[in-house]
């Protein structure tokens, strides 16, 4: 004690190591069993951090990755000033607003939907129903939309045809449908999943807040107003700023089944723009710092969105 | 007394025409979602001459199971099929029992280290290296062309593992393992004996994520594998619906005009997706009855 107090560095690290010495002991166990997961982040997801130098440097898989050379940002540049840079930048802020647009609002539309059924079987059955399309997978979700959209035997293309829309090939090569076309499938997909923890967000809400509501001669539309919303807030918050944080990430998987050689220009984003370069035409450096850009964006939006959420709202993620 | 009685009423017809609207809207809703499921379910039990027929198909007119006949003799489909199983059990297993190794020593508050390392595995959510640099590491590493290469890049989610933290936090009473410590419960035999039995619900839900992600994985097979005797079942069902190369079956199908082979082929397809995702729907309804308990104490609160 007396030589703590004095200040000495020594004492501080000999009581550091003290207290590890406890807590190895008691929690050896515990430790033990954090090993593979530490392993598996380090390798896993540190290696790769470490492995982003090739974007600043000129590498091939013939030389090692330390031993390329350095050319900065010569990378960055090419892509800043490539022909591609618009348009992938475009179709992906695009795709993904429209995305954000639909995607943070309907589920919560949903959840309100669901609420107003009373039988809670019925309920529980309609929601099973609504969220089945998120175990589709990506191959079979991209595959539906184009057996649907195929003139001839697809039901959508020709509901289309009685809308008016008539043309001999599928609007999945239209560029101007691409959006709408990613954002409504993703939707179907999407919706009822989504729409779960607003569900369980909704049944948390005190009933005594729509009884008394109810005295005060609140319309049901004024309770969802004032009652419902303000109490489901900070999961919307939260929800909507991991939107927010991914608004770059166009669920890219998708996007790359649904491309043709018709729709590229409607159709490639940086992400499937990261996998032709990259790992198609092996332009490894390159693809690397497009990868890296569309991260450092997205983890300042995320950023931003929290501090924003953080200074405007109680909630935030950290 | 009077004024409240007056406010419901009031509003007693809005609300019902407000209710009224609202159901509509979700059976509306609920017909959108469910239709393009069951479409392909009755196609792939119909004649595929029907799909050129008809605009909507609500049942088979003759129901027939020539198409799930097709699909069962291809042998890609076998093998895909053979390796998804293989990929989601091994796959999940391995999620599974890595994802308590970390979240049941982060649940505990008095770890030393805990909050470093939640920071650096939190951190790996928002920002990672990226598709090339992780292929560059699986492919130095010499996994390429290895089903190590599919396993062990998405061995982890840090999503899962708050999740299933959080439910250890909030459901494991810390006297509870004050108690067992004093009998001379070890921690390993505390977590195994009680912590896990207690905590089936959060286990069977996290599994369910991870075996559908298992099951439903196309990409990483497409970056890491490129010898076919290694393709999982997405892969093969890609070439069959988007690639048009489902060659194989049909020359076995039908010895027809180029026609016939096209409608055979459009049955098989919807016989393809109805295979590929039957293995979730039969899985789901026996996790379902966890969900609610699982999935909502871990997501709501984490």
């Amino acid at each position: 004690m007396f030589r703590w107090a004095s200040g000495h560095a020594g004492g501080y690290l000999s009581r550091q190591r003290r207290e590890w010495n406890q807590a190895l002991k008691r929690d050896y166990e515990l430790y033990l069993l954090l090993i593979p997961v530490i392993a598996f982040f380090v390798v896993f997801s540190y290696m790769p951090m470490y492995g982003l130098q090739i974007a600043f440097k000129d590498y091939t898989p013939a030389i090692s990755m330390e031993a390329a050379p350095w050319v900065g940002l010569k990378h960055l540049e090419r892509f800043l000033h490539s022909f591609y840079f618009d348009r992938v930048i475009r179709n992906t802020l695009v795709m993904s607003l429209y995305n954000l647009a639909i995607m943070i609002p309907a589920p919560i539309l949903l959840a309100l939907l669901f609420n107003e059924v009373r039988r809670k079987q019925a309920r529980v059955t309609l929601q099973v129903v609504s969220y089945a399309p998120y175990f589709v997978s990506t191959v079979v979700l991209a595959s539906m939309v184009v057996m649907f959209l195929t003139p001839g035997t697809g039901f959508i293309n020709t509901i289309l045809q009685w809308l008016g829309y008539a043309r001999d090939t599928s609007i999945l090569s239209v560029p101007s449908a691409f959006k709408h076309i990613y954002v409504w499938s993703e939707a179907w997909k999407n919706i009822g999943w989504d729409s779960i923890i607003y569900t369980a967000a909704i049944a948390g809400v005190p009933q005594e807040l729509y009884e008394v509501a109810r005295l005060d001669g609140a319309s049901k539309l004024k309770q969802i107003r004032y009652v419902t919303l303000p109490c489901i807030a900070p999961t919307i918050t939260i929800l909507a700023i991991m939107a927010i944080g991914g608004v770059l990430n166009v669920g890219y998987e998708k996007v790359f089944l649904l491309q043709n050689t018709s729709n590229l220009e409607a159709s490639e984003v940086i992400s499937t723009y990261v996998y032709k370069s990259g790992l198609e035409q092996a332009q490894y450096s390159f693809a690397s710092m497009v990868g890296l850009f569309n991260n450092v964006i997205n983890f300042a939006i995320l950023v931003l969105a929290n501090q924003l959420s953080h200074r405007i709202g109680e909630t935030s993620l950290w | 007394m009077p004024k409240y009685s007056s406010g419901l009423t009031d509003h007693a017809l809005g609300d019902r025409v407000f209710r009224a609207c609202a159901l509509t809207l979700l059976a509306l809703v609920i017909l959108l979602i469910f239709y393009p499921l069951w479409t392909v379910v009755v196609a792939s039990l119909s004649n595929p001459m029907e799909l050129y027929q008809k605009t909507f198909l609500f049942l088979p007119t003759q129901w027939t199971l020539d198409s799930y006949k097709m699909v069962f003799r291809d042998k890609d489909f076998m093998m895909g099929l053979a390796n998804s199983v293989f990929y989601t059990v091994a796959g999940t297993t391995l999620n599974v029992i890595l994802n308590i190794c970390g979240a049941y020593p982060l649940s505990k508050r008095r770890l030393k280290g805990k909050n470093t390392l939640m920071f650096l595995f939190t951190f790996t959510m928002f920002f990672s290296g990226g598709m090339i640099p992780t292929y560059v590491l699986v492919s130095r590493l010499g996994l390429l062309d290895t089903v190590w290469a599919i396993l062990l890049p998405s061995a982890i989610s840090m999503y899962n593992i708050i999740i299933m933290r959080t439910y250890f936090q909030t459901t494991i009473p810390q006297e509870l393992e004050d108690a067992a410590a004093v009998d001379g419960c070890t921690n390993f035999r505390f977590l195994l004996k009680i912590v896990l039995p207690l905590s089936l619900p959060v286990v069977m839900v996290v599994t369910l994520y991870y075996g559908v992600s298992r099951w439903n994985d196309y990409f990483s097979a497409m970056m890491y594998v490129t010898h076919r005797n290694l393709y999982p079942l997405q892969l093969v069902l890609r070439e069959i619906l988007l690639q048009n190369l489902a060659g194989d079956m049909l020359h076995t199908a039908t010895d027809a005009g180029y026609a016939d082979r096209m409608i055979a082929r459009m049955g098989l397809k919807y016989a393809v997706i109805v295979i590929s995702t039957l293995p979730i729907l039969i899985v789901f309804p026996f996790v379902q009855r966890f969900f609610a308990k699982g999935m909502m104490i871990g997501a709501v609160k984490g």
